[in-house]
């Protein structure tokens, strides 16, 4: 058995590069592999409440998770959980005594509920991976515009909080609602622009797991992930997961906002994949995330010992429901075995899993490592593409050196 | 969905306790490289976004930054008047476009 070098760990997938120690010094961080290249990203070390993360934008933040967090563990620390907020204007201060979350709309009785309120409801515990529509969006050819994410805008978490369902029915929702509508407190940077707010239809919202948290890995939630309160889709892109979440309106009408109508859309094809220019496509709100899975233990141009087994290990999550196998190759693909699965902390969670793999004889060599769910489906070989870089699931390649 | 339910345990945790809390964000990283009408970008960009959400863009053709530089005035509704629109293409097209 070959143990990856520690400078192997450290050149992780895209190449997590030397981290500068000096305070105040502008670190430097991974450099993406993205087709066309510009995949250089700095570190950021200031953002409140936050670890050393990957600076994909100063303003709004947004900052992506280093890959070589991810094999800590299943459940990702929450000062390396990733950021991502659309307008600049998002709350920097937040006195508890004072919010209020809203119920209004096609409701029997209107609630304006506190903190305090919100904690006499049943308590729940979830484990759920967040994950941007976009996240690894770099990696789409051709390429796309929008939020050049790696593979590190997702994380997995421990969600405290208490039922959405039992809040709407503290609420009473009317037999006409066929949405539920929600908003936080960032706001538009020019008062005329689209407030960021997501629905839910009212089926989908009233579903169990779907839930109000308050604590993520059994703290607050930091600032920049939503503090005090937001919303948990389990199984659902984090389009959805709204922060600092301070309004539920219940709708008669399906939701027509911009964000909803025309952000957000996937072609409703297999995959979302359709071909660039690709006319007559039908666009649908993104909405279930499907399966994936990742080599956290090895980084690219790792060296493994030739004829001997190497210990592989990674995260892998299926989508809008359990892992039910993970398959590992270190020929690329063309044959496969079983990995090894992890303790099960629920279908919508990551699921770690280790595997031995023999490499083959010195040379070059590339690993890849395919999830498929409790639902049969499997992480496809090809990568999807459309126009909004969203929903990518491609099977993960990762060349390695065998010496 | 029986396997839902099921992941979503009540819990006995104690009630959660909610701090004030206020934070102070970090001054934007990077700003705009010197380029044809630099002013036009630091001046109408940076009113919404720092400058690394464009600079870590891919390289981009012409008319896809002429639909972003609409898609900021049209939807977000960003202030920007014709003739900066144009100045801001015109850079964006001069820096961050394929040769």
């Amino acid at each position: 058995m070959s143990a990856p070098s520690r400078r192997a760990m450290l050149a992780q997938a895209g190449s997590m590069l030397a981290l500068a120690s000096t305070p105040g010094l502008a670190a430097t961080g991974p450099e993406f592999p993205f087709p066309g290249g510009n995949g250089a990203r700095p570190l950021a070390k200031d953002f409140p409440q936050k670890g050393s993360m990957v600076l994909q934008r100063s303003r709004p933040p947004l900052l992506e998770t280093p890959f070589t967090d991810f094999d800590s563990g299943v459940f990702t620390p929450n000062e390396k959980f990733f950021v991502r907020w659309h307008w600049s204007v998002i709350p920097t201060e937040i006195d508890p005594a004072s919010y209020r979350l809203k119920v209004h709309g096609q409701v029997e009785r209107e609630l304006s509920l506190s903190l305090s309120d919100l904690a006499g409801f049943e308590r729940i515990e979830i484990a759920a991976v967040n994950q941007c529509s976009g996240n690894s969006r770099g990696f789409f050819e051709p390429r796309v515009a929008g939020a050049q994410w790696g593979n590190g805008g997702m994380g997995n978490a421990r969600w405290t909080g208490v039922r959405l369902r039992d809040v709407l029915d503290k609420a009473g929702v009317k037999s006409g609602a066929v949405a539920a509508r929600f908003s936080g407190l960032d706001q538009p940077a020019v008062s005329e622009g689209p407030w960021f707010r997501k629905s839910l239809n009212i089926d989908r919202a009233r579903q169990p797991e779907v839930i109000i948290a308050y604590a993520m890995n059994g703290k607050p939630l930091p600032m920049l992930n939503g503090y005090p309160i937001r919303l948990v889709v389990p199984g659902w892109y984090s389009t959805y997961w709204i922060k600092t979440l301070n309004d539920i309106e219940l709708l008669d009408a399906p939701d027509d906002n911009y964000w909803m109508k025309t952000a957000y859309l996937i072609p409703d094809t297999p995959h979302a994949d359709i071909k660039p220019g690709q006319a007559g496509v039908t666009m649908v709100p993104i909405n279930r995330m499907v399966p994936r899975s990742f080599i956290t233990n090895l980084g690219a141009g790792a060296k493994l010992k030739a004829r001997a087994n190497a210990t592989v290990r990674g995260l892998a999550m299926g989508g809008d429901c359990g892992v039910a196998k993970v398959e590992v190759s270190a020929d690329g693909g063309q044959t496969w075995s079983d990995a090894k699965l992890g303790r099960d902390e629920g279908p919508y969670s990551f699921r770690q899993w280790t595997a031995k793999i023999g490499m083959p004889a010195a040379g070059a060599a590339t690993l890849a490592v395919r999830c498929i769910n409790t639902k049969g489906e499997v992480q496809p070989d090809k990568a999807n593409w459309n126009p909004s870089g969203f929903m990518r699931n491609v099977v993960e390649r990762l060349p390695v050196t065998v010496i | 969905m029986a396997a839902a339910a099921m992941a979503a345990a009540a819990m006995a945790a104690p009630a959660p306790v909610f701090k004030s809390q206020t934070i102070e964000l970090p001054a934007d990283a990077a700003g705009f490289p010197d380029g044809p009408n630099v002013k036009a970008v630091t001046q109408n960009c940076l009113a919404c976004h720092s400058a690394d959400m464009v600079l870590d863009q891919p390289l981009l053709p012409r008319a896809t930054w002429a639909a972003e530089v609409t898609k900021m005035r049209n939807v977000y509704k960003a202030p920007i008047n014709d003739a900066d629109a144009a100045l801001i293409v015109d850079y964006l097209a001069a820096t961050h476009s394929p040769p």
